[in-house]
């Protein structure tokens, strides 16, 4: 079980409480008729699945039903920590910085 | 419905929203509360002299939600003229004069009041924040509350829900919004051994069912709202 920090209600709650809502920090294109197959595509259906840090969406649905960014490690489980929506992560992978 | 409602509407012009008064003028219209059907008069008749746990359903109440910024000045000051009180914080509930306002969203917080006052207390509401940006929506038919009270109402509720209630960690006056069987309702502590719940009309049957299931132990009263 996690014990999961919502930052709006900012105090831990069950993970019973959370739901998981795929990967973080994907901005719909700002011109979808614009958009080719491919870049749809990519927006749509693709994700990162990535070895270590993943920063992912989450929704506190049975408290106060708001959406926030995790970042979690993908191997270990641990939750490095929880944040705003609109806010940016502290940990993130080396290639995400480069 | 929207027949016998007409007589009472108030259209605001400024915000171009039509202000309906849910309850209707005709007294003939038999209102029903979520647990009309658990016949909770009767139960209450039965119940036992030293019960460790007192359950009643403070039935028909009028449920607002009211939503808004905590940054917004016009919205602050107006909820704390209308109502009296200001705004609680996180995880923090107010209370007066029988209405009680709990925070369940950062942007949101729900209002009781006596059954028949919502109406009233929605208008003033609007009129004290004027035109700024915010949102009522009148829920009183969706939900119910009951409070459980006694001195083994914390032991039970123990059971009901994932979320630490001791005092310690949960003091007169937090509500928290969190899982409650396999339902979820609005939890805030009364007192050192009162509680109070906020479900939905839709689960009210089970809460309810649930609630006898595990007060049973302890033995329970049903006090008649």
């Amino acid at each position: 079980m996690f014990y999961i920090y919502c930052p709006y209600c900012e105090e831990h709650r069950e993970e019973e409480e959370f739901h998981a809502a795929g990967e973080a920090h994907i901005p719909r294109p700002l011109d979808p008729d614009a958009c080719t197959d491919e870049e749809w595509g990519e927006y749509l259906f693709f994700r990162t699945n990535p070895r270590g840090l993943h920063h992912e969406l989450w929704v506190h649905g049975v408290g106060c039903r708001k959406y926030f960014n995790i970042t979690r490690d993908t191997q270990t489980y641990e939750i490095k920590e929880t944040y705003k929506i609109g806010t940016k992560p502290q940990f993130t992978r080396a290639e995400e910085n480069a | 419905m929207s027949n016998t409602t007409t007589q009472t509407d108030a259209t605001d012009t400024s915000q171009n929203i039509v202000q309906m008064n849910q309850i209707p003028a005709d007294a003939s219209v038999r209102a029903e509360s979520p647990l009309y059907h658990a016949d909770l008069k009767t139960v209450a008749e039965q119940g036992t002299q030293d019960a460790g746990i007192v359950l009643q359903e403070l039935a028909l109440l009028d449920h607002l939600v009211l939503r808004g910024s905590v940054d917004n000045a016009a919205f602050t000051t107006g909820v704390e003229s209308a109502l009296g009180m200001v705004l609680p914080a996180n995880l923090q509930s107010a209370e007066h004069e029988g209405r009680v306002i709990r925070w369940i969203s950062p942007d949101e917080w729900l209002v009781t009041t006596a059954g028949g006052m919502g109406f009233e207390l929605e208008q003033q509401l609007r009129e004290a924040m004027g035109e700024t940006h915010f949102a009522i929506v009148n829920v009183s038919g969706g939900q119910t509350v009951i409070t459980v009270e006694g001195a083994d109402a914390e032991e039970m509720l123990k059971k009901c829900t994932p979320y630490d209630i001791h005092i310690s960690h949960m003091p007169v006056g937090k509500v928290v919004t969190s899982l409650f069987g396999k339902s979820q309702a609005v939890i805030r502590r009364t007192g050192e051994q009162g509680f109070e719940l906020v479900i939905r009309r839709s689960f009210a049957d089970y809460c309810w069912l649930w609630l006898q299931d595990a007060s049973g132990e302890f033995g329970f009263s049903v006090k008649e709202s």
